[in-house]
């Protein structure tokens, strides 16, 4: 028998908490493969990824007009928060004077920090109207109206991260880039971005799999038509709207149920990816500084 | 001892997780025989106050499911058990508390009055594709309806377009709160919801002549009717069964009809 030692006991009490999350995640991984994986047994899995026709009744389950509305989504969502955040980051790491910081990051900070169902509440009433009168549509709800709630909802994600790599770059670069005669936008553009570059390009990589997991906000502007989607202004639905639209209403164990599990399988994979390759960046980039 | 304390202190945290459920009785499905139950409930657990009950919505599948799991009281059911379900719980019972009618509702903007069960089916069909064709104004027709295994739209599927598919590019909400919405912001729109959902702000379009009301409901004079369940698993008993039976007397049936829908007995 050693002797008591707190040190210890409080390293493996902390230890087994952090294995913890590890342990759920990957009961959860094997939650969804054991209850989507089966599925295909019936379905082929060709037939699931780039079929177009989403029939639960008649057990045809094609999910390809949901993964493109989804991806749809996600860059429609991308296109406008990535100019939007970058040019935020710039300001704020180079440009804003101490005060305006202190009123922006905050602020920021509480974007992240709003439910999403008070997003899709917003974007209902105000957006989904908004796109209705401008572009003179039947509906305004569309793929369109979903990219710009999502991309409100993921700018602070690349705002801080893009402005935390930004700042990371050694004073340095900036002295020798002013010596040099370069002006601000120059060396902003020419020295500061190149060097944060992986940093940025990680926040918006973690961006992306917050807009592609995003469900309460979208199914509420998106209108949810299982239709192929054409283009930015007509009605879609992405992986998750239609997992939460239908998963009330399908028999546990059943091939419908079997389905929205592999729904979800889709973009939970995808995210999977995404993160990896986005902390791999994240940690390349602290390294080059050091 | 310090690193004693924390231990002790995040025991008492995992520990304050596991908390066990007291409600006596759960009634779980149908999101329309929700607003019911709920009211009942709450009207009930005033005379009985040692009962607590806990309702839940999820939709009329999720109700049957789980009553016939066991995990709640009593399932709540806008629709009849499908094959499929009496096969996997043999022993469901299912009590009619209530009449529910479908309105086919449009924008208040919209000057459609009356039409044929027909034209609904060729509206959703997609066959209609402006409201001209009907003798309305000159809109594109927006269809709004509700999410695959809905009872409400498994009702709307049976009794008005039969074999006939709704159009691939109808609009899909999960709630008929959702689609009384988007029915009163978009004069485009044309959607269904239970009678107990009308108010000022959508339109309901008459069929046949004969408006979504009582007496052409219990004339059969207009077509979109169904009966609401309360299913148990067995002969409903103990509390299930005093619950029911408040919500069949005269007291229960006057919260029927102030919840919007209609009485089983007049």
């Amino acid at each position: 028998m050693g002797r008591f030692e707190p040190e210890k006991m409080v390293g493996r009490v902390l230890m087994l908490f952090s294995i913890t999350a590890v342990v759920v995640l990957l009961l959860i991984m094997l939650f969804i493969f054991n209850a989507g994986l089966p599925l295909f047994t019936k379905v082929g899995v060709l037939d699931f990824l780039f079929g177009t026709r989403w029939v639960p009744s008649k057990d045809v389950y094609g999910a390809f007009q949901f993964i493109v509305a989804a991806f749809m989504v996600t860059f429609g969502a991308l296109l406008i928060a990535v100019p939007l955040g970058l040019s935020c980051a710039i300001f704020l790491s180079e440009i804003a004077p101490r005060w305006a910081k202190n009123i922006v990051r905050p602020a920021i900070e509480l974007l992240a920090g709003i439910p999403s169902i008070i997003y899709g509440v917003f974007a209902l009433v105000i957006i989904v109207n908004a796109a209705h009168i401008t572009f003179n549509l039947a509906t305004g709800e569309t793929i369109l109206a979903a990219s710009i709630i999502l991309s409100i909802m993921v700018l602070p994600i690349i705002i801080s991260i893009s402005q935390d790599a930004i700042e990371a770059v050694p004073r340095l670069y900036r002295e020798g880039s002013y010596a040099m005669g370069a002006t601000d936008w120059q060396t902003i553009h020419r020295v500061l971005l190149p060097a944060a570059s992986q940093g940025i390009v990680a926040g918006v990589i973690l961006g992306m799999g917050r807009a592609i997991g995003e469900t309460m906000a979208v199914v509420l502007v998106i209108g949810n038509v299982e239709k192929f989607p054409t283009g930015f202004l007509v009605p879609g639905e992405t992986l998750t709207s239609a997992i939460l639209l239908e998963m009330g209403e399908a028999v546990v164990n059943s091939l419908h149920y079997r389905a929205l599990f592999c729904l979800g399988i889709v973009p939970f994979v995808f995210v999977l990816v995404l993160s990896v390759l986005s902390s791999r960046l994240i940690s390349r980039n602290h390294e080059r500084f050091e | 001892m310090k690193s004693l304390v924390c231990f002790v202190i995040a025991l008492t945290l995992f520990g304050g997780c596991v908390g066990k459920d007291s409600k006596d009785l759960i009634i779980s499905g149908s999101t329309t025989v929700q607003p019911i139950v709920t009211r009942a409930s709450e009207t009930y657990s005033t005379e009985h106050p040692s009962v607590r009950i806990g309702v839940e919505g999820g939709g009329s599948g999720t109700g049957i499911n789980m009553v016939a799991e066991g995990s709640v009281g009593i399932g709540a059911s806008s629709r009849e058990l499908t094959a499929q379900e009496k096969t996997k719980g043999p022993d469901l019972v299912t009590t009619t508390v209530a009449i529910d009618c479908i309105a086919i509702v449009v924008n208040p903007s919209n000057t459609i009055k009356d039409l044929t069960l027909q034209q609904v089916r060729d509206i959703f069909s997609g066959k209609i594709k402006n409201y001209k064709e009907v003798g309305g104004p000159d809109r594109p027709i927006v269809l709004v309806e509700r999410e695959d295994g809905s009872g409400t739209r498994s009702m709307f599927e049976s009794m008005v377009m039969g074999k006939t598919d709704v159009s691939d590019g109808a609009l899909q909400k999960p709630a008929s709160g959702a689609i009384r919405f988007t029915v009163a912001g978009n004069e485009n729109a044309i959607g269904y919801v239970g009678i107990g959902y009308l108010d000022d702000s959508i339109k309901a379009i008459s069929l046949n002549g004969s408006s979504p009301d009582e007496e052409n409901v219990r004339n059969k004079r207009y077509p979109l009717s169904r009966n609401l369940y309360l299913i148990t698993k067995r002969q409903p008993q103990g509390i299930s069964k005093d619950f029911i039976d408040y919500i069949l007397s005269p007291e229960g049936q006057d919260i029927v009809k102030h919840e919007g829908f209609i009485k089983i007995k007049p």
